[in-house]
């Protein structure tokens, strides 16, 4: 059974033919969103986070139908007009991002962070990207890319 | 037009990846990103028995089901793979025997995933099952059948050598002590999951694979081999990669089921590995047993070494022997040891097979030489870093079992932890519960000789330089994101002294970059990087020899200022545009070329039966400190704070090279503190495949790590360049165990380190000294 789902994604008002047991992940890269990963059998690794309606969440353990209504970003939300955003920027200066297969998931969990938290300190980083592993970086720059970005972001760029 | 009157320079500097925007922005593609127009789907049936004789395998049913395009058995492949020549032991799918719990035995191509999965349910497998062998001890025991013909009483290898008087060396020391030891195997988990896809065009015969590897050309050997295709009509590219870590430095089934399947619907399959599945499918560091012996001094220096080690290989030799050997070649290179004494057991198994990871071979012999080395100096009330300075290399050097050490950085990297961790008012000196250990490593700039000997340079890279005054770089180096592309770009432009903007890279598509060995024993900066510095010289030759014609000087007059080709100080000379332009006008677009080999002296010596295997043009070095804390009523251990030196011989990249370290110290941290791979002792089951039962730290379980780079020039590296990506992941374990003996007085002898083992031993001792 296929359902109408109305929902913003990237900004964008998106209609779909959803099928009621389809992951949110697999309509997302479907559509050729291929940024989100699948890293994992489900809800192990956290490389397919996004945003719903601001909040991260894990777009493997999503069922696209619920999604009605709301508001959902994806990595490829961050490169506005084709530029890197400041968490990305941070990212690729800093070098949170090696092989890159985490770090789109990594990128949205910061964003969802930096959103409700402008300024975090190293503790407030790790708790919000302890669901995400990296199995590149041992985190450590990944920690000074999102303080780089979350001062970017503090001084008005963006 | 701009013009640059000085030259560009890259190398040494912090230098973002070249690939970098497409990583951060999920634009890049990795293998299962891609979907080509008609794909089918693919899915594999695996075995659920450990050991086992196919009786019958019934894929009648499957193959009657609507959208069903193909189905392949071990009867559509009758040779075997393997990344050895002589170990190739492996069928894509099993023929006969099953030798382990999810070795595949079928697989599927239908026209969507659903298909596939219900394809799989009506497949019948009929079974003999036989005595599944999980341990060493049960492979080898007296009755146990033989896992493979050539392979009497389960014996992959054995390896021993004997190097300098061992029991004199015993005889001269004033501490002798043995110790045994015992690792889990581990995993790699990367964080892409295997995957790939196969093309067959049926009217050429043709097959394209695109797939997770970091040997495209051993992948397309394989092909070639299983598929009984020849090689030129097989194309190989390797897309975007999510990591390595060893787990695919050789072709793996997925890759060969999946052209297997292409071959037999005629058309394309895209085959997606699930976690589960991938950690079968992950040539796992082995399970080890270890039994290390020292001879010291009153003064710390050592005077013979002995070492035994068993290693549960698993099901298939894979890389086996060369693990084996190396764990014994690499007790040298570090230090000046007088006298050495090798015995190795490589096991074969009832489990998936075990490969190289990250250190491939000399993790396991560092944590049981270095964590003796510790308890020893402690019993002689000699400081950790006394003793490892009494028995320092002095290079040049060629070790007792010829390993070449041009370039040896080690007493640098020792000064700088000791001082930056404050380790002389910290050690034996810190609050109940806290702790500070030391330990040193060290690993190769890629295998001197590789294991596909041809006789070929070991590396190759081409450049072509057009029209347009771009330089693209054409390698078949896998980019597994440790930044080779990054590190050739940089060779290239350097040399150029161009920006590096001027250059293109190209890597890893069969059809246009020139072969390369693959991305594995940390080969890439050294022998690559070499080749791209030699290719970029003959393009920066043709360059000037235009510009000098063209000018009207010799060549040996021209001055390269960045973008100006002048002959004099006072000339205003050309601009790199009008040279290229004269560079074209003879020869139209310029193809160069640059290849790398290892000198024969670099390529090992004979002193015993595989002692090619640790040879190397450099040795990276690493020293350690690692300071923990542990929760004495629970067993938590914290890892406080790292200090890595690393000696790369000259950091290409700051930024990677740090990059490296941290991540080579934490995969050591996941080893020491947390992961495990562990199968049901009876069954077999695999009972750690998935990313939530195989613990791997994270960012909440990590610590800060500070990277200190050691520069000792190594006099053949690119710029002076040795390994940055390996190396120091062995010093983690035992600097870790070293700690949790100054934190709490115990020792831990079995990885990895768990709260619950910490308790139990404090608990042991509570009751040992009545204090419960």
């Amino acid at each position: 059974m296929k359902k109408i789902v109305k929902f913003t994604l990237n900004g964008q008002p998106h209609v779909g033919a959803v099928a009621d047991n389809i992951l949110l992940i697999d309509y997302l890269r479907g559509m050729g969103l291929t940024g989100t990963k699948t890293g994992c059998d489900g809800g192990e690794c956290g490389a397919c986070t996004v945003l719903i309606n601001d909040q991260p969440a894990l777009a493997c353990l999503t069922l696209a139908p619920t999604v009605q209504g709301a508001r959902v970003e994806t990595i490829e939300s961050q490169s506005r007009g084709g530029g890197l955003s400041d968490i990305q920027l941070g990212f690729h200066h800093k070098l949170g991002s090696q092989c890159g297969f985490c770090t789109p998931g990594f990128i949205m969990a910061a964003e969802g962070l930096l959103r409700r938290n402008p300024q975090p300190n190293d503790e407030e980083i790790r708790e919000a990207l302890g669901s995400n592993i990296c199995r590149c970086t041992g985190y450590v720059k990944i920690i000074e890319a999102v303080k780089w970005a979350a001062k970017e972001r503090g001084r008005g760029v963006r | 037009m701009t013009e640059t009157t000085t030259r560009v320079r890259s190398i040494g500097l912090h230098v973002p990846m070249v690939d970098g925007p497409e990583k951060v922005s999920g634009r890049a593609k990795y293998t299962a990103d891609l979907v080509p127009v008609g794909a089918l789907a693919g899915r594999i049936f695996r075995s659920s028995c450990s050991h086992a004789e196919i009786i019958s395998l019934d894929t009648s049913a499957a193959l009657k089901l609507p959208g069903v395009m193909a189905i392949v058995t071990g009867a559509d492949c009758d040779t075997t793979f393997g990344v050895l020549p002589i170990a190739a032991t492996e069928y894509p799918l099993a023929r006969v025997r099953i030798r382990y719990q999810g070795e595949p035995v079928a697989a599927v191509a239908a026209v969507d995933d659903a298909t596939a999965k219900k394809a799989l349910s009506l497949i019948k497998l009929k079974v003999r099952e036989l005595p599944a062998y999980l341990t060493p001890e049960a492979a080898t025991a007296k009755d146990a059948i033989d896992l493979h013909e050539k392979r009497p009483g389960n014996i992959e290898r054995e390896a021993d050598y004997e190097l300098g008087d061992v029991t004199a060396g015993f005889a001269k020391a004033d501490l002798v002590r043995e110790q045994t030891f015992t690792t889990s195997e581990v995993c790699q988990a990367h964080m892409e999951p295997h995957a790939a896809i196969a093309e067959f065009d049926p009217v050429r015969s043709r097959l394209t694979v695109h797939c997770t590897t970091q040997v495209p050309y051993y992948v397309h050997l394989m092909l070639a081999r299983c598929l009984k295709m020849d090689k030129s009509q097989i194309r190989v590219v390797k897309p975007q990669l999510g990591g390595g870590f060893g787990a695919r430095t050789e072709a793996l089934n997925v890759e060969l089921i999946c052209a297997l399947l292409a071959k037999k619907a005629g058309g394309t399959v895209r085959l997606l590995i699930s976690r589960e599945e991938t950690f079968l499918t992950s040539r796992c560091r082995p399970q080890s047993w270890l039994r290390m012996k020292i001879g010291l001094t009153k003064e710390g220096q050592i005077t013979a070494a002995e070492l035994e080690t068993i290693q549960r290989g698993g099901a298939y030799s894979g890389y086996g022997i060369v693990t084996i050997l190396y764990a014994g070649a690499l007790l040298y290179g570090l230090y000046d040891l007088p006298s050495v004494k090798f015995l190795g057991k490589r096991i074969l198994t009832n489990t998936p097979p075990s490969g190289a990871m990250r250190g491939h071979g000399t993790v396991k012999t560092r944590f049981a030489f270095e964590a003796l080395l510790d308890s020893m100096a402690r019993e002689l009330d000699l400081d950790p870093f006394t003793v490892r300075r009494a028995n320092l290399l002095k290079a040049p050097t060629f070790t007792k079992n010829d390993l070449m050490v041009n370039s040896y950085g080690l007493a640098e990297c020792l000064d700088w932890t000791e001082k930056a961790s404050g380790w002389k008012i910290k050690k034996g000196k810190l609050e109940k519960g806290r702790g500070i250990g030391m330990a040193c490593s060290h690993y190769i700039s890629g295998a001197a000789k590789p294991v596909n000997w041809t006789g070929e340079p070991h590396a190759t890279i081409n450049l072509k330089l057009d029209f347009d005054g771009s330089v693209v770089v054409l390698t078949g180096a896998a980019e597994i994101g440790q930044g080779s592309s990054t590190i050739l770009v940089q060779c290239v432009a350097e040399v150029l002294g161009l920006d590096l903007s001027r250059i293109r890279i190209v890597a890893g598509d069969s059809e246009v970059t020139p072969k390369d060995n693959g991305s594995y024993s940390s080969r890439v900066t050294f022998m690559v990087g070499n080749a791209a510095v030699e290719a970029a010289r003959n393009l920066k030759t043709v360059l000037v020899t235009a510009a000098a014609r063209e000018l009207g000087v010799k060549p040996e007059d021209i001055e390269v200022l960045g973008e100006i080709y002048r002959a004099a100080s006072q000339d205003k000379g050309l601009s790199y545009d009008q040279v290229v332009a004269a560079a074209l006008k003879d020869s139209g677009t310029i193809m160069v070329k640059g290849t790398f080999t290892t000198p024969l002296e670099a390529q090992g010596g004979k002193a015993y039966r595989g002692a090619a295997v640790g040879a190397t043009m450099g040795f990276s070095y690493a020293a350690q400190v690692v300071e923990v804390s542990v929760d004495e009523e629970t067993g938590q251990v914290t890892v406080e704070k790292v200090w890595a030196a690393h000696d790369c011989g000259k950091a290409l990249n700051r930024l990677t090279v740090e990059g490296q370290i941290q991540g080579s110290v934490w995969m050591g941290m996941g080893q020491a503190l947390s992961e495990e791979v562990v199968y049901h002792p009876k069954s077999g089951l695999p009972l750690t495949a998935s990313l939530l039962d195989y613990r791997v730290p994270t960012i909440k379980d990590s610590p800060p790590i500070e990277c200190h780079i050691v520069e000792s020039n190594d006099p053949n590296g690119p710029f002076g360049a040795k390994e940055a990506g390996e190396g120091s992941l062995a010093a983690f374990i035992p600097a870790f165990t070293n700690a949790i003996e100054d934190a709490i007085g115990i020792r831990f002898t079995d990885l990895p380190v768990t709260p619950d083992k910490i308790f139990a031993a404090m608990e042991k001792r509570k009751r040992a000294t009545g204090k419960l």
